[in-house]
């Protein structure tokens, strides 16, 4: 009895949305940071980042090629490319191939196709690859290196580059440096008040310095951030509650204790503090999907990035804290469900007297 | 060595002869799980299950020896409720292929012998010797015990159509329709 | 007036340009009509007219059958040519039992019920009993007997009869004209409405993407002082009951209950309308504005038609189908069902025809479900689509429950925003029909098991009775044995 007409229900008109065009839309959120740090990290960067996204999507569709899926529409929603991308962002940008090979391998196919694939996976992909080489391999995801411009003169040219990502050109003894927060770290176990220690705001926010690619560009990633917002991509409930947490927190402590404690602001503008907020604590399959379940996410991450900034003995906490509440997520999907329209709370009618 | 031996020995015999009287003494008599399937079943004895009644298709699914989706006039609403009983998962693909059905009785086959009135466990059928017979539809739950005891083949066993009311949309089954 | 404002919702693109500017034309009446018995919600009507009847204009064809249920009229005079089955405009494609009325083109009309003199010194129930007699169903699309919901008034009390004409379905704009063509006639109707309900206030509700007809019912409405025009939010599903009755009120209507609990009662523009010209002129309901529009229609247009007219006559009236269309729209395309095909009858709740080309549906292949929680924040009902999808796919449709799918009235806003496309709409009727099927099902298998219970106690009480007879026969004549046998 079915026609070609009744085959299915209503509605019969839909939005101009789609998960590619939204995939598509964070990647360009994501556009002009990444470019920023291309040109102040210089080639070696530019070699890493592209081949951790390769790697990504050979990843992907060789998962789903095995389980016999159709991989080729999986690739054209870019959901692994924001993957890859995310994930090159929080590498040190000199690091060689076979970390981004391995943080590829952990993320696409560990925290993302052995959980079900896109939708179905519990951790934020990007930030298991992150995390998985960063305690395997912690010398050679500490070591950054400061700014080489792109066609600077002291920056590798395009063959020395090669040698750098895909090679043993690089010698971390003598090139690195540490991230900002890397540095406070190790000058407060050396007894130097954070301070002495703490750098200018200014020199943080120009980005100059070294660190990851998602690290080193705050004022370029927040103007990505708010470009999602105006989009309506993401809402503004997990940054702003992540952001402010991480802000009053830092703010108190340093105004308790000013030689122990990093100041409010410059827990929000160093290390991955506006990516985690806007790029990756935001990431739809792992955080919950009511606002108010986004709002205690967000409170959530914000309080163990700074306690594993402050605390723990890792200079940088976001991936750490995104990964935790990532875990808390179907809990809090499941105690912070809207209210139903006409119940109560627990879901019972709403009583008759008293309005509403 | 020893001790560790010794006491280790001494605590299984304690706990095993606890355990032996226990079930001695605490054992129930009746199976209380048959009883409330029972419960659920429609009660027609129809035997369409392929137990003599109800009572020996709840002892069935008790032991765990049948299958939840064989009463036919129960339908899906008692199959889901035995499986939720039983708490397992009820195969219920099978099940509605057969869909409900209720008798029908052609009058002019009838010859009024009452034999399927008195077949008939939930009075869906009225009529008085020698008078045409003809079947309460809402009452009836195509247990087609009448169908069977019929002399002139004038019962027929219909399937109860969709309408208008009763028509409900089927579940979406697209190929890539995955939900997380 | 103070608005409330109202949870969730969607903008959908409206495209009510198409049709908002073209004045309501009337069809030339069809040779044929088909009038289903089911035009309603409730118990169908039962015919009072047989094959070869000759009938008139406005006689009644079917009586309502039960409490909730609604007559049929004969549309034009003409011979009933059958009462048959036909193909019902309902997306299961199921045939109804039809009335097939030839016109005989003289359109002559049959004596009519007298018009209430002065309806406001009229008695409640004879207006009830006026709009029942007269066929009168919800317009909005619902189809409920008007003639019940005027009858809220006696259990309840009521303050305000809220007129919904926030049309808030894009493309329909047939209550936006009748608005603007006819606003008097709907005032007259609503404040028959309203005495009839024994509701001191009317308010009188149009989305703001509508400002003539604000302006046009403002102006038939000035000086008198109980009825209230009043522009609300261009939001979808600004039309719902419960949330049109929430934005004039600020009060939430309790699930399970009626809006009428909280003293409103809300009707459709249309039906007021169809009130006016049963009370005033004792008309019953023969005819309604239908909004014809979508890509695939050659010239969209609002088209005055006899009820029971095919929707094939009324597209070729409307230029035809210029492309073939993806899918036919009975209604908005939100809530609106699909029809079948085009060969079936107009009827009292079809607000709009839409043709829609592929384009215009954007119909994909769902894809895996990413979790933007989008559906979460605008579910007007403050409902989880995204798990009870889940659910429902996995057939654990009881959990689906839990989580409030019966809640849902399929407004469409989660299935339209979903980037993945997932039919969440779809889910949530294939789980609350289910559910009623299977709450059906268990009523009916409680009902047969008090029977059977009832015929096992009743045979076991013979069996006893013959035991004791038998026992008694014995003890009487111990001698002779075989008399027990």
């Amino acid at each position: 009895m079915t026609t070609a007409y009744t085959d299915k229900s209503g509605p019969f008109t839909h939005a101009p949305s789609s998960v590619a065009k939204t995939m598509a839309t964070v990647l360009a959120a994501l556009l002009p940071a990444t470019l920023y740090d291309a040109w102040l990290f210089g080639w070696p960067a530019i070699f890493l980042f592209l081949f951790t996204i390769a790697a990504c999507m050979a990843l992907e569709a060789a998962t789903l090629a095995a389980q016999g899926k159709e991989w080729r529409v999986a690739l054209s929603d870019y959901s692994v490319v924001l993957t890859g991308w995310l994930l090159a962002m929080s590498l040190p940008p000199w690091a060689p191939w076979w970390v981004g090979l391995i943080a590829a391998v952990f993320a696409v196919v560990l925290a993302k196709h052995l959980f079900g694939g896109l939708g179905q996976n519990v951790f934020n992909p990007a930030m298991v690859g992150r995390v998985a080489v960063l305690v395997s391999f912690p010398v050679q995801m500490t070591a950054f290196v400061a700014p080489h411009p792109l066609f600077a003169a002291a920056s590798p040219g395009f063959i020395d580059a090669l040698g750098i990502t895909f090679g043993h050109a690089f010698h971390f003894d003598t090139m690195t440096a540490a991230s900002a927060l890397g540095y406070v770290k190790t000058e407060l176990t050396k007894g130097v008040p954070v301070t002495q220690s703490m750098p200018g705001l200014m020199g943080l926010v120009g980005g100059a310095r070294p660190g990851s690619f998602g690290e080193t560009s705050a004022p370029l990633i927040l103007a990505g951030g708010l470009f999602l917002l105006w989009r309506r991509i993401i809402s503004w409930h997990i940054p702003v509650a992540m952001l402010v947490t991480l802000f009053v927190l830092g703010t108190v402590f340093h105004a308790a204790n000013p030689a122990r404690f990093t100041d409010g602001t410059f827990q929000l503008v160093a290390g991955a503090s506006f990516l985690g907020a806007f790029f990756i604590a935001t990431d739809y399959v792992t955080s919950p999907v009511s606002k108010p379940g986004q709002l205690v996410f967000g409170c959530g991450v914000g309080l163990l990035t700074w306690v594993i900034r402050t605390f723990a003995g890792y200079p940088e906490g976001v991936a750490f804290a995104v990964l935790l509440m990532n875990a808390l997520t179907p809990i809090i999907d499941h105690h912070l469900r809207p209210r139903a329209f006409g119940r109560t709370r627990t879901g019972a009618p709403l009583p008759l007297k008293g309005g509403k | 060595m020893l001790f560790a031996v010794g006491s280790l020995a001494v605590m299984g015999a304690t706990l095993g002869t606890i355990l032996g009287v226990a079930s001695r003494y605490l054992a129930v008599e009746e199976n209380p799980l048959e009883q409330e399937l029972q419960g659920l079943l429609p009660g027609s004895q129809c035997g369409q299950c392929g137990y003599v009644g109800c009572s020996q298709y709840a002892a069935a699914l008790a032991k765990n020896e049948a299958a939840v989706t064989l009463c036919t006039p129960g339908g899906k609403a008692v199959a889901e409720a035995l499986a939720k009983k039983l708490g397992v998962t009820a195969d219920l693909s099978d099940h509605e292929e057969k869909g409900p059905e209720y008798a029908f009785i052609d009058e002019s086959l009838c010859i009024g012998c009452l034999r399927c009135t008195q077949e008939c466990s939930s009075d869906a059928i009225v009529g008085a010797p020698k008078q045409m017979h003809t079947v309460i539809t809402d009452n009836c739950h195509g247990c087609s015990k009448c169908f069977k005891v019929c002399p002139t083949e004038a019962i027929k066993m219909c399937k109860v159509p969709v309408t208008l009311s009763s028509w409900h949309w089927e579940k979406p089954d697209s190929p890539h329709a995955h939900v997380h | 007036m103070k608005l409330f404002p109202v949870r969730g919702g969607v903008h959908p693109e409206y495209r009510k340009e198409r049709t908002s500017e073209l004045a309501i034309v009337a069809l030339p009446l069809p040779s044929t009509l088909y009038l289903p018995l089911q035009q309603h919600i409730g118990a169908p009507a039962e015919p009072v007219v047989a094959e070869g009847d000759l009938v008139k204009k406005g006689q009644l064809l079917a009586r309502g059958a039960g409490p909730v249920s609604a007559p049929t009229h004969a549309p034009t005079s003409g011979r009933i040519a059958a009462v048959t089955q036909v193909t019902a405009p309902h997306p299961s494609g199921l045939p109804q039992t039809t009335i097939v009325l030839e016109a005989d083109g003289r359109d002559e009309w049959a004596e009519l019920p007298a018009p209430i003199a002065d309806p406001f010194a009229a008695d409640s129930q004879a207006i009830r009993d006026r709009v029942a007699q007269s066929g009168i169903v919800g317009m909005g699309g619902a189809a409920f007997p008007s003639a019940v919901k005027l009858n809220l008034g006696t259990q309840n009390r009521l303050e305000t009869l809220l007129i919904n004409g926030a049309e808030c379905e894009p493309y329909l704009t047939c209550d936006d004209r009748v608005m603007r063509e006819y606003a008097a006639e709907v005032i007259d109707g609503a404040r028959i409405m309203a005495h009839a309900l024994g509701a001191p206030q009317v308010v009188i509700a149009i989305e703001q993407n509508k400002p003539q007809a604000l302006a046009e019912m403002t102006r038939a409405a000035a000086g008198i002082a109980a009825v209230t025009v009043v522009g609300v939010p261009v939001q979808y599903p600004m039309g719902s009951e419960r949330h049109l009755t929430q934005a004039i009120t600020g009060r939430e209507t309790p699930a399970g209950k009626l809006t009428a609990e909280l003293g409103v009662v809300v009707h459709n523009v249309a039906t007021a309308r169809a009130v006016h010209h049963a009370v005033r002129f004792g008309r019953p309901l023969l005819a309604r504005v239908v909004t014809v529009s979508g890509g695939a229609i050659g010239k969209p247009a609002n088209v005055e038609v006899p009820l029971g007219t095919l929707v094939s006559e009324l597209v070729a009236f409307c230029g035809g189908l210029s492309q073939p269309p993806r899918r036919v729209v009975n209604g908005g395309p939100m809530m609106g069902q699909p029809l079948p095909n085009l060969d079936v009858p107009v009827i009292k709740g079809m607000s709009g025809i839409l043709a829609l080309t592929a384009e215009e549906t954007n119909e994909q292949p769902s894809r895996a479900c990413i979790r933007c929680g989008t559906c979460v924040t605008i579910c007007p009902c403050g409902l989880v689509p995204v798990e009870m999808a889940a659910f429902i796919r996995k057939d654990n449709l009881e959990a689906a429950a839990k989580l409030g799918v019966t809640d849902c009235f399929s407004c469409g806003s989660c299935s339209y925003v979903c980037p993945s496309h997932i039919p969440l709409v779809h889910y949530f009727n294939y789980a609350k029909g289910s559910l009623a099927a299977a709450n059906r099902e268990k009523r009916k298998n409680d009902q047969v098991k008090a029977l059977v219970e009832a015929k096992a106690a009743r045979l076991e009480k013979i069996a006893q009775a013959k035991r004791d007879a038998a026992a008694r026969a014995k003890a009487a004549a111990p001698s002779t044995p075989e008399a027990s046998a």
